[in-house]
């Protein structure tokens, strides 16, 4: 038997994803055989696809060519360290989310569930092609298969017309950007015709081109990614999509988006020009900012949660532009630092936003409703899904010691060193942009205490939250894996770096793992020990042995006496439950402070109302100002074109009559 | 000018001619006729340049025109007609003599377009494209002018006259397999827009296609 390499071992993988998908479809209404049998085997595949990058991460780069797509034009693949950070983010959220999946899909919900497993499984394998794509056109069909088999996916309930309309605007946006993508693809080909990634390196664009392929690329992407201001299919494609759908959406189908301007910035462009790492940034900070402050004010838990994938987007957009800046002023090390917090920040992304968007799939189970104000208390009735989500919503807070942190840490950092560059506007620009992100950064703190506070604490809001009841095994399965991958990135930031290095050094040359390795495992300290340094394990440990010993001192040197009461009454007689904070109230403060950024329509209660009450509503400015617009320019173009076509046989063939001497015409020799 | 040559040229007159009288012409049986006379035209124009050329695919050509536009086509097309029951005059969608003026300037355009074409060509029939070309315009004028099915599709059948006029004139006709295949779609077309006619005026009582401008998507 001849030696696998891991880009075969992949394709095995791929094949072995869409074989399973394949075998749903044999027995559609069979759920105990899909959801007990597949699902797991999917998982099984997605951690030994896990495993196989990780193996890989730091060996040469391999390439395949497959036999198969038009004649003449086959498919290249390969598999570099910069794909490898990206498949083993794919494999290893993708192992949660499946087994979660196990344990969800109900039948009666939606779709059969053959067909599912076969969208699902479509959807990982195509993932996991764009990220082995060697040629535009690869790329473009797995692109596109990822795009179609995740439509399917959002629109599983496709009787609700809403659900259809967030599903339809999934799809234009995301072909919108295909174009986007394919005119980038096309630029970098020079004119050359060969549309192989090989082919584009080779090309040396002048900068003209190059900045064209850059900010057709920059769009393409963040319309897959959420940017602004392409990002309104986001919030609404995640609530209707099935939650295991939400998390695969959000923590790695946008990570291909990351992965595509990575390839296409620092691989396939070949040149870099400092501009380009402004507009990322701009780009990434306006967007950054627009996703927490939405997020913050929303009251449905899956819109929030969508927001706040915005928001990281935007982080690592930021993050992006940082590292082209460095990258073209040629201060390599710094812009290795920026590059691993933003590959840092894809997989912790990938980790606590998967384990949230699971989260919320388990309490739409147990209580039948997305709107945070109508749940309150549900640790008591569901202890595993609260103390799991406790761990991602603390990772995406950025606290430590969990993973969002280090990412968030390591951004910072990078920020510092930017009065180093040589260019006297950045200089002054830069800085400015580290205290958005640091407001960003409190801001999803801010969302994130609502989240879990108005989910999982205080009072049940509604008596029918009584009846709750915590996740199956399956589910907790899931949500443990991803909640221990959340701490593993968390406590091991040395570790990790030591195998993303490889990528960040393919990239720029440079990379961390040196300076990382010389502190051991269990200190971080990316450019050097006396400037910044961060123990993860050691912060771990004081936090835990500070909470005993806080806890065990106030037993014993108070009075020792325990007392229950309900919970967050603050002392008063009559605080029932639906005199707790609503999701409302508690952004208020927020929406108030920021109020131009929001589009809101308020009702107050006056004196003189027989019912009174209060309702706020807060649109996207977006919305007003660029799509309807845009919609009913469409509209108007097309009515106009539509007079073309007046139904007359007779006056049809009379356009092709003068289009043909017209031509006759002007053809003549 | 040898005998053969004037003789192209005289049947390429005549297949003009009988387009322009196609064009004027108001009766359906009548415009049936003329399409039958047009298509023998062609098939013995067809067979001068075969025999003076003796390029053997050429006769092969010329039987198979004869048999589809000379006595097959003109056949269906009767009796659809008798079946269908149209035998009344067609009122064009504009007067007959402004057709006329409209396709002698297409005549005019045609010679004028055809010529630096046909002084490349070096077959003896060249001098016939100019000719073609406006068949070919006069038929796709019939088709506009025409409110009724049928004549439209006698309009349609007219301009793949002109076409292989012009494919003939111009490079000793297509390869045989590339006519056969036409020869086909031509059957195959007739007999569908057969079946459609009767379609058609089940459902709206009439074969006025302007019934048709009702399909249009509101």
């Amino acid at each position: 038997m001849p030696d696998l390499l891991p880009i075969d071992l992949l394709l095995i993988a791929a094949c072995a994803w869409l074989a399973i998908g394949f075998a749903g479809i044999f027995a559609p209404r069979n759920l105990r055989f899909i959801s007990k049998i597949l699902f797991p085997l999917g998982a099984f595949v997605a951690v030994l696809a896990g495993l196989t990058s990780l193996t890989f991460l730091g060996g040469a780069t391999e390439t395949a060519v497959l036999l198969i797509g038009l004649p003449d034009l086959p498919f290249h693949l390969r598999l570099d360290n910069l794909s490898a950070v990206f498949v083993l983010l794919l494999g290893f959220a993708s192992a949660g989310i499946s087994v979660f999946a196990a344990g969800y899909f109900r039948q009666g919900e939606g779709a059969a569930p053959g067909l599912m497993c076969l969208q699902y499984h479509v959807f990982l394998a195509s993932m996991l092609l764009v990220l082995l794509a060697d040629d535009a056109y690869a790329f473009m069909v797995a692109w596109e298969g990822m795009a179609l088999s995740s439509f399917f996916l959002v629109t599983t309930q496709h009787r609700q017309a809403e659900i259809r309309r967030a599903g339809y605007l999934y799809l234009l946006i995301a072909h919108v950007g295909a174009i986007g993508i394919l005119l980038s693809f096309g630029v970098m080909t020079a004119g050359s015709g060969d549309y192989s990634f090989a082919g584009m390196r080779a090309q040396a664009l002048p900068p003209f081109w190059g900045s064209a392929a850059f900010l057709l690329a920059l769009f393409g992407f963040g319309a897959k990614a959420g940017l602004l201001p392409v990002h309104v299919w986001l919030p609404e494609a995640h609530p209707a999509a099935p939650s295991p759908v939400s998390a695969m959406m959000s923590g790695v189908m946008l990570k291909t988006a990351i992965y595509g301007l990575l390839r296409v910035s620092f691989d396939l462009v070949g040149t870099s020009i400092w501009w380009w790492g402004v507009v990322a940034m701009v780009v990434g900070l306006a967007t950054a900012v627009f996703g927490v402050l939405y997020s913050t004010v929303q009251s449905d838990m899956k819109r929030l949660l969508a927001y706040s994938s915005i928001e990281n987007i935007g982080l690592l957009a930021v993050a992006l532009g940082l590292t082209l800046i460095f990258h073209a002023y040629r201060m390599e090390a710094l812009a290795a630092l920026a590059m691993t917090a933003l590959l840092y920040h894809c997989l912790a992304h990938a980790g606590f936003k998967s384990l949230l968007f699971l989260c919320t799939g388990s309490v739409l189970h147990a209580t039948k409703e997305r709107s945070l104000g109508k749940l309150g208390g549900l640790i008591h009735r569901m202890p595993w899904v609260a103390w799991l989500a406790l761990a991602g919503v603390i990772a995406s807070a950025g606290l430590p010691p969990l993973s969002g942190f280090v990412s968030e840490w390591l951004l910072l950092q990078a920020f510092l060193f930017s009065p180093g560059l040589p260019h006297s506007w950045l200089n002054m620009i830069v800085p400015v942009a580290a205290a958005v992100v640091a407001l960003v950064a409190a801001l999803a703190g801010f969302a994130m205490v609502k989240f879990y506070g108005i989910v999982f604490l205080g009072q049940m809001r509604e008596p029918a939250l009584k009846e709750a009841h915590d996740a199956g095994p399956w589910e907790r399965a899931g949500l443990l894996w991803l909640a221990a991958l959340t701490l593993a990135l968390g406590v091991l930031p040395s570790t990790v770096i030591g195998f993303i290095d490889a990528a960040t050094t393919q990239l720029l040359g440079t990379g961390l793992a040196d300076q990382v390795r010389e502190h051991g495992w269990w200190m971080l300290a990316p450019i050097s020990a006396e400037r910044a340094s961060y123990q993860p394990l050691v912060f771990l440990v004081t936090i835990v042995i500070a909470g005993l010993v806080g806890r065990a001192l106030v037993r014993r040197l108070y009075h020792g006496r325990g007392r229950r009461s309900a919970a967050w009454d603050c002392g008063y007689v009559f605080q029932g439950p639906r005199a707790q904070d609503t999701a409302e109230g508690f952004s208020q403060p927020i929406r108030r402070i920021f109020e131009p950024m929001f589009r809101m329509e308020r009702h107050f209660p006056t004196i003189r109302d027989e019912q009174p009450y209060y309702s706020v509503k807060v649109e996207d400015h977006f919305w007003h100002w660029l799509y309807l617009p845009l919609a009913r320019l469409t509209n108007a173009v097309s009515a106009l074109v539509t007079r073309l076509q007046g139904g007359r046989i007779a006056i049809y063939l009379l356009y092709s009559f003068l289009t043909l001497i017209v031509l006759l015409l002007v053809a003549r020799p | 000018m040898s005998l053969s040559a004037q003789l192209i040229n005289l049947f390429a007159a005549v297949i003009l001619l009988l387009a322009f009288a196609m064009l004027a012409q108001r009766r359906v049986l009548t415009l049936i006729n003329l399409f039958a006379l047009q298509g023998l035209t062609l098939a013995l124009s067809t067979l001068v340049v075969a025999f003076t050329t003796g390029q053997a695919h050429l006769y092969g050509s010329a039987a198979l025109t004869l048999v589809l536009k000379a006595v097959l086509l003109p056949w269906i097309l009767h009796r659809l007609v008798r079946r269908l029951e149209v035998k009344w005059d067609v009122e064009p969608l504009i007067k007959v003599p402004t057709t006329m003026l409209v396709g002698i300037v297409l005549v005019i355009i045609s010679f004028n377009v055809a010529l630096p074409i046909s002084q490349l060509s070096s077959t003896i029939s060249r001098g016939t494209l100019g000719i073609a070309l406006a068949s070919v315009m006069l038929a796709f004028l019939m088709m506009i002018t025409r409110s009724k099915a049928i004549p439209q599709v006698v309009g349609f059948l007219a301009m793949e006259n002109g076409l292989f006029l012009a494919a003939t004139s111009a490079t000793y006709g297509m390869p045989m397999v590339v006519e056969l295949g036409i020869a086909l779609d031509v059957l195959v077309g007739v007999i569908i827009l057969g079946v459609f006619f009767f379609q058609i005026r089940d459902q709206f009582d009439s074969l006025d296609i302007r019934h048709l401008e009702r399909l249009k998507e509101k």
